[in-house]
């Protein structure tokens, strides 16, 4: 086969009813939208539960990692260098981590929607893997004339560590 | 705040989505926002935001739709806010192909992508290469260049990775940059140096020598980026395999050395690159596995599955190369991820020892439930590899499979279990009696028709064999009780092959067909009726022909052959000769490629076979028409040696009476253009030719098609014969690049061929006839020819496999196959004679002393044939 830099085939983000927050394919792998969402359940379903970060479905490699109701994916070609598309997994998720600040729910995913399509496009043109480096990526994608961090009221600090231990019980 | 105050309320009523109900009509107006001024920034991010959120969604835009949103957005330029220029540029990304007349943000994205920030230039470049064409590209050309070397790593990746997606539309322009390239790949950047790698490889990548000099280059100079570093080992290994004389050891100590670098992902390519080698030998693969034997025991799930993926890899080449690993894999037989427990599992069971089968099978039979069909295929193909390499084992490996077979499943799943079990019946004849109650158990409560009838159709041909046939009837009388009209059809035709081999139960079964003629589905019904007559007048013949050994044409052709005879009127009854019989095609060998989890697409209709595909290209020359239906098509031959000027490659194509020699033509000099190609042959052996077809033009590395068409002599013994042939074209040099002749004046030239043959196998189709025996009473005595031959071989498998090569006949059977240990056989074999005469070959074969001793008889339902097949031996 010959060597490409097209190494990724999609990136999604699901919820956890597997329904799509963020549903980039880059090739024509699946030719229409009943296809992927399709495909999407079935993966969801046999990854939501599973806590393996890695499952070969329909001749494809997909790494996957999920916090609270967020789900992250990754899709290569079985030919793809796994630990590559592991190393764009983790960017992703410490990306989009950073610019929610560590608020990992899709309620907050919501509301940076514009900074998580642009985190996205920072990672991957059409199947080319962009960056890697998280932190670039966030400063590039979340330029937000936000408070930041360390102004975050005890209050929202407080709420959302109760969120976070609630979705880990319900889970 | 972007959707902040939608959020809020979304929070007091329970925190759901809040771009969930979005209707397109309406977004579409907001678009009218962006007309306003001042322009409201955050509230028409949100809009585009919600456009985006649209598309991503798979909502459709009609283009008319698309094009008055895109508009619309062009205003927005006119705002200074960053998050929402960003926007914008995605937006044009987006919709770039969908709505019409794009290009005219070309100039203000021109204006971005060469203004002072550095935030807007990437993104620019990336949104106008997707709207961009080849004709506008010159314009920008200038800005590109500069951009590829910009200091700003986000500039010059963006241009890098926008080079590469402007190659697949025109190449020449952007191989003009290929000095900034070069210059990129020294970058300081990991990520820069990397996209200039791969673009400089894309550039380059038809030339063979440049690719070697850029490895080696950089494989000294030690580079940044562990992508560039995985990028480069494999093109490295391409290259390897490429080569086709000679193994270039720089670039394999390359890929070597790689296996000591710091970083998993580079180790791990490095490894996997030297096991997919076809080149690589076992000693070569020593250090390979022991990389991959440390990944085994990573924290990581992704490590040792990508260790142990390509560990079962290697255990089908190199069985004994993983051994060394098998306390490893042992530790992963009980693995979290059951992929990986999977894999590991199969791959031990691929090179363990016949001792170790039984633990493994418990083991794995433990987590069955708990795996995906994916996984379970492999361990089905697995266990398939396994009865094959010890027949032994057969009974501990049915009992397994049975007990998949109750489990609940996909039909995927049940459908390679099925398989599995007819392979090792087929394999192995000491298994068949246990596999056939197996299945016999599996169709009683079976929910996937076609596996259903596939177990009835095996039935009807094995069980009349066994050594207790009665035993079968019962479970398939139960099937024309209890099951759908597909089913109980497939039953009754079963029954029938039961009764057509066997006289003791043919009154029984006459019985039950009876029973089933009033059935309430047409085909069962009259498939009985059918089957009950004909077994009533007890006729040999009569069974063995429409019972026993039923049609063997093609399904395609028969439609295609029955749809043009409804169309013309004509009187003559339909003449089934006329319909091209199907080929035999090799039975399925688990491959290396079956290794891994694979989903077949279903395809929806019988694919057409290869001779389908020549018969309608030959039907649609007009010289050719009257020729009648194709009886067969050979193999290609190829008349050149590999690696010359030009390839040729011959196929023949059999008719009734004629003979017609397609010739596939390249070209591979790219400064040559041939024009009237034709291959001229001649003979001395009674062919005459008739005409011959020429190519008009054949362009560099374009394939072409010449034909010769022939006609067989009257006299039918005369068969063989050997062509000269001889490539004539007219050569017109020509510019390589653009492939236009330099002038409108050629010159006549030709090029000698190898000889073409015409054997007595071109003049033979093969035919499975799944019960020879009745066959052969069926045609007879007659015409039978009978001698005994001395052939001079080293045994007995070299002359079977000699015998039916010559012959061109189908072994049938499974006599190809002689018992081991034994000097004598008998070898059964069947076809058609090109107009449509059945033959039968019944070659009894001892062997001594270094030499095949041969009783040839040959049946045939005409008088000439056999003669002719004895010519093929003598």
């Amino acid at each position: 086969m010959e060597p490409s830099l097209y190494t990724i085939k999609a990136i999604l983000i699901l919820d956890n009813d597997g329904n799509r927050l963020i549903g980039k394919y880059y090739d024509n792998t699946f030719s229409s939208i009943k296809e992927q969402v399709d495909f999407e359940k079935i993966l969801f379903n046999k990854t939501h539960k599973a806590n393996g970060e890695i499952i070969m479905l329909d001749n494809l490699t997909i790494v996957y990692r999920s916090i609270v109701d967020l789900f992250f994916y990754v899709i290569g070609s079985t030919s793809d260098n796994e630990i590559m598309l592991v190393s764009v997994l983790n960017c992703l998720y410490d990306s989009i981590s950073q610019i929610l600040r560590k608020n990992m729910e899709k309620k907050y995913l919501f509301d940076y929607m514009d900074a998580v399509e642009l985190t996205v496009d920072e990672i991957c043109d059409n199947g080319i893997l962009m960056e890697t480096d998280p932190t670039a990526i966030a400063q590039r994608a979340g330029l937000k004339d936000d408070v930041p961090l360390g102004e975050q009221t005890v209050m929202d600090v407080v709420k959302s560590a109760r969120d976070q231990l609630k979705w880990s019980l319900l889970r | 705040m972007l959707g902040k105050k939608d959020s809020k309320k979304d929070d007091e009523s329970g925190g759901s989505n809040p771009f969930k109900n979005l209707e397109k009509a309406s977004v579409l107006q907001e678009t009218r926002t962006f007309n306003e001024t001042p322009i409201n920034a955050k509230k028409c991010c949100l809009i585009l935001t919600k456009i985006l959120y649209m598309i991503n969604q798979g909502e459709h835009l009609a283009p008319t739709e698309a094009t008055q949103a895109f508009f619309a957005m062009t205003k927005l330029f006119q705002c200074k806010d960053v998050m929402l220029r960003r926007m914008l540029y995605l937006c044009i990304k987006e919709m770039a192909n969908i709505a019409n007349d794009v290009i005219i943000v070309t100039s203000s994205l021109t204006k971005d992508m060469t203004g002072k920030e550095d935030i807007y230039r990437g993104p620019a470049i990336r949104a106008l290469c997707r709207i961009t064409d080849n004709t506008m590209l010159q314009s920008i050309e200038r800005y590109m260049k500069q951009a590829i070397v910009d200091k700003s790593r986000s500039v010059s990746s963006a241009a890098l990775v926008s080079s590469l997606h402007l190659m697949k539309q025109g190449p020449e322009v952007v191989k003009r940059w290929v000095n900034e390239v070069s210059e990129a790949v020294n970058s300081d950047n990991v990520m820069v140096q990397y996209h200039a790698l791969g673009l400089l490889y894309q550039i380059k990548k038809n030339d063979k020598l440049a690719i070697t000099k850029l490895v080696s280059k950089f494989s000294k100079s030690s580079l940044r980026s562990p992508y560039a570093y995985c990028f480069l080992i494999r093109v490295a290994a391409h290259q390897l395999e490429e080569e086709k004389d000679g193994f270039d050891k720089t670039l394999f100590d390359f890929i070597e050395s790689c296996l000591r670098h710091k970083s998993d992902m580079v180790i791990y390519e490095a490894a996997s690159a030297i096991v997919s080698l076809k080149c690589t030998t076992s000693k070569e693969l020593v250090s390979a596995v022991g990389v991959l034997q440390l990944l085994c025991s990573s924290p990581k799930p992704s490590l040792r599955y990508a260790a142990v993926k390509t560990l079962n890899k290697i255990s089908i080449t190199h069985p004994a190369a993983v051994t060394a690993c098998n306390i490893d894999l042992e530790n992963l037989i009980t693995d979290q991820n059951r992929s990986i427990a999977t894999l590991a599992i199969t791959t031990l069971l691929k090179t363990g020892n016949e001792s170790g089968v039984d633990r493994l099978m418990k083991q794995i039979a433990s987590f069955m439930s708990e795996i995906s069909d994916e996984f379970k295929i492999v361990v089905v193909d697995a266990i398939q590899s396994l009865c094959l390499k010890f027949p032994r084992k057969h009974n501990v490996m049915m009992s397994f499979l049975a007990s998949m077979l109750r489990e609940d499943g996909g039909f995927e799943y049940k459908k390679a279990i099925v398989n599995t079990i007819i392979a090792i019946i087929e394999e192995n004849p000491e298994a068949k009696e246990s596999g056939l109650s197996h299945l016999c158990e599996f169709i009683e409560d079976c929910d996937f028709l076609p596996l259903a009838t596939r177990v009835l159709h095996l039935l009807g041909r094995e069980g009349p064999r066994t050594t207790t046939p009665a035993k079968y009837i019962r479970y398939i009388y139960n099937r024309v009780i209890l099951e759908s009209a597909e089913v109980r059809a497939a039953a009754v035709s079963a029954l029938a092959k039961f009764g057509a081999s066997s006289d003791d139960l043919l009154p029984s079964i006459l019985v039950l067909l009876n029973r089933s003629k009033l059935d309430e589905d047409d085909e069962v019904r009259d498939r009985a009726t059918f089957f009950y007559d004909i077994l009533s007048q007890n006729d040999k013949a009569l069974s063995s022909a429409y019972i026993l050994n039923t049609l063997n044409v093609s399904p395609v052709s028969l439609e295609r052959a029955l749809l043009q005879y409804n169309q013309s009127v004509t009187e003559k009854p339909f003449d089934i000769k006329v319909v091209p019989t199907i080929e035999v095609t090799e039975s399925h060998k688990p491959s290396a490629e079956t290794s891994l989890p694979k989903t077949v697409k279903p395809t929806d209709k019988p694919a057409a076979s290869r001779q389908d595909l020549y018969s309608e290209q030959l039907s649609a020359i007009p010289e050719f028409a009257h020729l009648g239906p194709l009886f067969k098509s050979s193999a290609p031959v190829d008349l050149t040696e590999p690696e010359t000027e030009y390839s040729v490659k011959c196929v023949k194509h059999t008719f009734t009476n004629y003979i017609v020699f397609q010739f596939d033509c390249l070209n591979t000099l790219n400064d040559q253009l041939l024009e009237k190609v034709v291959v001229k042959m001649d003979t001395a052996d009674g062919y005459e030719i008739i005409s011959y077809k020429t190519c008009p033009k054949l362009p560099y590395n374009t394939p072409g098609v010449a034909y010769t068409l022939v006609k067989i002599p009257e006299d039918p013994s005369q068969v063989v014969a050997t062509f000269g042939c001889n490539l004539k074209f007219v050569v017109k040099d020509c510019d390589p690049n653009t492939g236009e002749p330099d002038n409108e004046e050629g010159y006549q030239d030709e090029y000698g061929l190898e000889n073409v043959e015409v054997t007595v196998s071109d003049h033979v189709q093969k035919v499975l006839k799944p019960n020879f025996g009745a066959s052969w009473e069926e045609v007879g005595a007659e015409n039978e020819l009978e001698d005994t031959y001395a052939l001079s071989m080293p045994s007995l498998e070299e002359a079977i496999k000699n015998i039916i090569q010559f012959m061109g006949l189908q072994p049938c059977e499974r006599t190809e196959r002689p018992p081991e240990g034994k000097n004598t056989h008998v070898l059964l074999m069947a076809g058609i004679y090109r107009g449509g005469h059945d033959v039968l070959v019944r070659a009894k074969l001892a062997y001594n002393d270094g030499g095949v001793a041969m009783q040839l008889t040959i049946r045939s339902s005409d008088s000439i044939v056999p003669q002719v097949i004895a010519q093929a031996v003598g």
